[in-house]
């Protein structure tokens, strides 16, 4: 499905991300894991667009879509979370959901100002299915709280809400347990699980909880400054000395 | 020999522009702010080298010195009062206390001092050299010679004392920065004395060579100091020397073979091709943001 | 149609036809006499201007100084069609309003890439080079101004067009595209994430802004007959913006009580002509520092009140429009 090959990317003279290759396939979980800085957010930033490669493409069913603006990779059904939450904080709950609709609305700004039966029955199912969505993740019943309001734990299902109601083939995960709990987390696991099942879709996760990771990932790549230095399974990655060094500095 | 002459007239407003650019530049640099009631300082300035010159009948350096002293203190009081208390609101907001700051100073001047232009004393009594067919007042090389000395000694300051360095390590991160132990305030408000400083020296320098001032003196200088910021590249010092002479060359030039009346149409011209061309300048820095 | 008469709406629309006939009828008593009746209209014009200020620059979240650069064109434009090619008042102030979309349009799309700061001061110079030009075009009196003009604009068109104004723009909000227009001043980057192409909706909301101050350009021209580039420069485009402030960047009814309120305190206080300018000002500065949400933040006036002394109407259509 997605197919990235020597992807690479230069920020004032520093090499960040350099040569890294992946491919994810349909309905697969697939983690990204490396010490802080190593530059996973910043392969996310360029799958989602928002940064261009210098070198190397990135094919998701067959298309060339690296260098593409943000919203034309949403449009592509990819979708994404973000580390730092990056929730639309004065606007409700329900209006953050409904914002991912928008590139998939049929009527113009003439159905808006003059309200004809099409901008009617456009905005009728968007807010049913954005309400369906939020009843799916227990968030519907403050579906008209400010989305600051909300509890941590909250805001992040919510930004997952928000990526999901962009109806993406592929959800990218950034750091999505950060700040959670034990119990918080195996819930977490199971929310992911769930999600790929339920909406036949692929994850490309970024993780720094190893249980989390190891639990629910069919395989993971490794990067540290800015490489892939291993990819496998869990049980492979588990036992990889150069990923333990990675993380744990040389043996002595 | 026009052409020479205009030359001159050019670097020496093209100076005068320099050192209100300073002021942008530093500020800019440091806060992220671009602080609109920097044209007011400048005013404040002249206004004060102007009570100095004529009421305590005070000699040109005590004036310059006094309209130092106030526009430092102006400065900094501005910062504590209106940008302070805003250093963590959004951008908009900032922006709209410095307009509101420039536009309030304007015209409670205006209201103490009435809106009559004020002669200004010639406290510069040197009259003109001659070369050749052009004519040099001695007031314009006076400029010209007291922005370039303040240029140099601005560099020294910021790159070769201790004071200089907390402003630009604050410059870069302020967290960081207050961490290693720099009074992040302090070095604001020093930065924003400076700034000020220089620009109450300019407003002196103005007043003696273009003897009336208003209220209302600072206001388009400021916007087309601000252009002469950006063009050499905003937060960068030697690019506010070169933007303010490029504009103060382009000002003239303009004025003299194209059309008095389009003259401040094409400085903010200018402006907006660069913004468009090249954001950073020509001697700034492209700034990434972290997603 | 079954949603549109529901209780809130019929009550809106009472209101606006009770305050418009109240103030209609006292007009042609003349308990209002015509300098207050030139005041409320001036109002009805600002009403216009603060209301579509604020769609740009708080609903979306784009600082905004050259406004009335937008109105000047459409005064201009819309004088000149008057008076040379002697077309209808109403044709006249909607060719105006669309010369300054045309302006926008082709403003915006080199500049609203910039950032915030950037882009607010790219509209401050270009509100004064359309002023410095305008000034030097003699066919419309240059610095001495356009005069001549027909008056057109009563107090009955005002409040229409004040009226239309407002609610073009709160279906522009409450919409798919109003919806774009709030998460890009919420959170661009994720807004682009999402789908939402930040540009395309900043040049929406830039461009319908100035529809609307080239509008009400056009009938403020028709109101006071005289018009000269200096009634438009900057200090006009930082009053709209203490509209838009005072009353709540992103509220509209925000907007329609501040720029009533300040259209009448000057006027009211006609001796504090020179105060003004200082006030102004300072109440920038005190609002940004001790409430920057201005009077109503991004709420808009409830209802609730009137809902609770009328007695229910529709009773079966209760949900929210």
């Amino acid at each position: 499905m997605l197919d990235v090959q020597n992807l690479s990317i230069v920020f004032g003279g520093l090499k960040a991300v350099s040569d890294f290759n992946l491919t994810i396939n349909e309905k697969e979980i697939v983690g990204l894991i490396g010490p802080n800085g190593a530059g996973k957010t910043t392969v996310f930033n360029m799958l989602t667009g928002v940064y261009t490669p210098t070198e190397g493409t990135i094919s998701y069913l067959g298309e060339k879509i690296q260098g593409l603006k943000p919203y034309n990779i949403t449009k592509k059904k990819i979708a994404r979370t973000f580390q730092n939450i990056r929730l639309f904080s004065n606007l409700t709950v329900l209006d953050n959901v409904k914002v991912s609709f928008n590139y998939r609305i049929n009527y113009s700004l003439f159905d808006s100002i003059f309200r004809t039966p099409k901008f009617r029955k456009t905005e009728a199912e968007i807010i049913e299915k954005s309400v369906e969505l939020l009843k799916v993740f227990s968030l519907d019943t403050k579906k008209y709280e400010l989305a600051s309001n909300l509890p941590y734990g909250e805001q992040r299902k919510l930004e997952i809400v928000r990526a999901l109601a962009a109806e993406p083939s592929l959800l990218l995960l950034d750091e999505p347990a950060a700040g959670m709990n034990p119990q918080e987390t195996v819930e977490l696991m199971e929310l992911i699980n769930w999600i790929k099942d339920k909406f036949h879709i692929s994850i490309l996760l970024i993780e720094h909880d190893m249980k989390l990771v190891m639990g629910i990932c069919d395989k993971i790549a490794v990067l540290d400054y800015g490489k892939k230095i291993a990819e496998g399974t869990p049980e492979e990655i588990k036992n990889n000395p150069k990923v333990i060094e990675a993380y744990l500095g040389e043996e002595a | 020999m026009e052409f020479l002459q205009q030359l001159i007239n050019g670097l020496a407003l093209g100076s005068v522009y320099a050192l209100l650019a300073l002021g942008y530049t530093m500020v800019y640099g440091i806060i992220q702010l671009i602080n609109f009631a920097h044209g007011e300082i400048y005013m404040i300035g002249a206004f004060a080298g102007f009570y100095s010159a004529s009421t305590l009948k005070l000699p040109l350096i005590p004036t310059l010195l006094v309209a130092m002293a106030v526009s430092a203190l102006a400065g900094i009081i501005i910062e504590k009062v209106a940008y302070k208390p805003l250093r963590n609101s959004p951008r908009i907001a900032l922006l709209i206390t410095a307009i509101g700051v420039s536009l309030f100073l304007q015209n409670a001047m205006r209201l103490l001092v009435g809106s009559n232009p004020k002669p200004f004393p010639d406290l510069i009594n040197a009259g003109s050299i001659n070369i050749g067919s052009i004519q040099i007042e001695v007031k314009t090389i006076l400029m010209f010679g007291v922005s370039a000395l303040l240029v140099i000694l601005l560099q020294f300051i910021v790159y070769k004392t201790k004071v200089g360095k907390a402003m630009r390590a604050s410059s870069q991160d302020m967290e960081a920065a207050s961490l290693m132990g720099i009074n992040v305030d302090n070095t604001i408000s020093l930065t924003f004395a400076i700034g000020s400083a220089l620009a109450g020296i300019a407003g002196v320098l103005v007043a003696i060579s273009y003897p009336s001032i208003t209220p209302y003196m600072g206001a388009m200088p400021g916007l087309k100091a601000f252009v002469a910021a950006v063009l050499g590249g905003i937060g960068s010092i030697p690019g506010a020397l070169v933007g303010g002479i490029a504009i103060g060359l382009l000002e003239t030039f303009s004025k003299a073979y194209i059309s008095t009346n389009f003259s401040d149409a094409i400085v903010f011209a200018i402006l907006i091709i660069i913004l468009l061309i090249k954001p950073a300048g020509l001697l700034g820095k492209k700034i990434s943001v972290k997603v | 149609m079954k949603n549109f008469f529901n209780k809130k709406t019929i009550t809106i629309i009472l209101g606006v036809l009770i305050t418009y006939a109240v103030l209609f009828g006292l007009i042609s008593a003349n308990v209002i006499n015509s300098y207050y009746k030139g005041i409320i209209t001036f109002s009805l014009i600002n009403i216009i201007l603060a209301v579509s200020l604020n769609l740009i620059v708080g609903f979306t979240g784009q600082l905004c100084l050259g406004h009335a650069g937008f109105m000047s064109i459409g005064a201009y434009v819309s004088a000149l069609i008057s008076q040379k090619a002697g077309m209808p008042f109403v044709v006249s102030i909607f060719i105006g309003a669309i010369v300054a979309c045309i302006f926008a349009a082709l403003i915006g799309y080199p500049t609203l890439k910039l950032t915030g700061d950037y882009f607010a001061i790219t509209t401050l110079a270009f509100g004064e080079i359309i002023r410095i030009i305008i000034m030097n075009i003699n066919v419309v009196g240059g610095a001495r101004g356009f005069t001549g003009i027909p008056i057109k604009t009563t107090f009955t068109v005002a409040f229409v067009f004040m009226v239309i104004s407002i609610i073009v723009i709160k279906n522009v909000i409450n919409s798919s595209q109003g919806r774009a227009m709030l998460s890009v001043r919420e959170n661009e980057i994720a807004a682009e994430s999402m789908g939402i192409n930040a540009f395309k909706y900043k040049m929406m909301a830039f461009v319908i802004a100035a529809f609307f101050a080239g509008l009400a350009g056009g009938l403020y021209a028709h109101y006071a007959g005289y018009i000269k580039p200096d009634s438009f420069d900057f200090n006009k485009s930082i009053d709209y913006l203490t509209f838009v402030v005072f009353g709540g960047m992103g509220s509209l009814s925000g907007s329609v009580i501040a720029a009533t309120v300040l259209t009448f305190l000057p006027e009211l206080l006609r001796g504090m002509g020179d105060f003004r300018m200082v006030i102004y000002p300072l109440a920038l500065i005190l609002l940004m520092i001790f409430r920057p949400e201005g009077l109503l933040g991004d709420k808009e006036v409830s209802l609730n009140i009137i809902k609770n002394i009328l007695p229910d109407k529709k009773s079966k259509d209760r949900k929210e429009a």
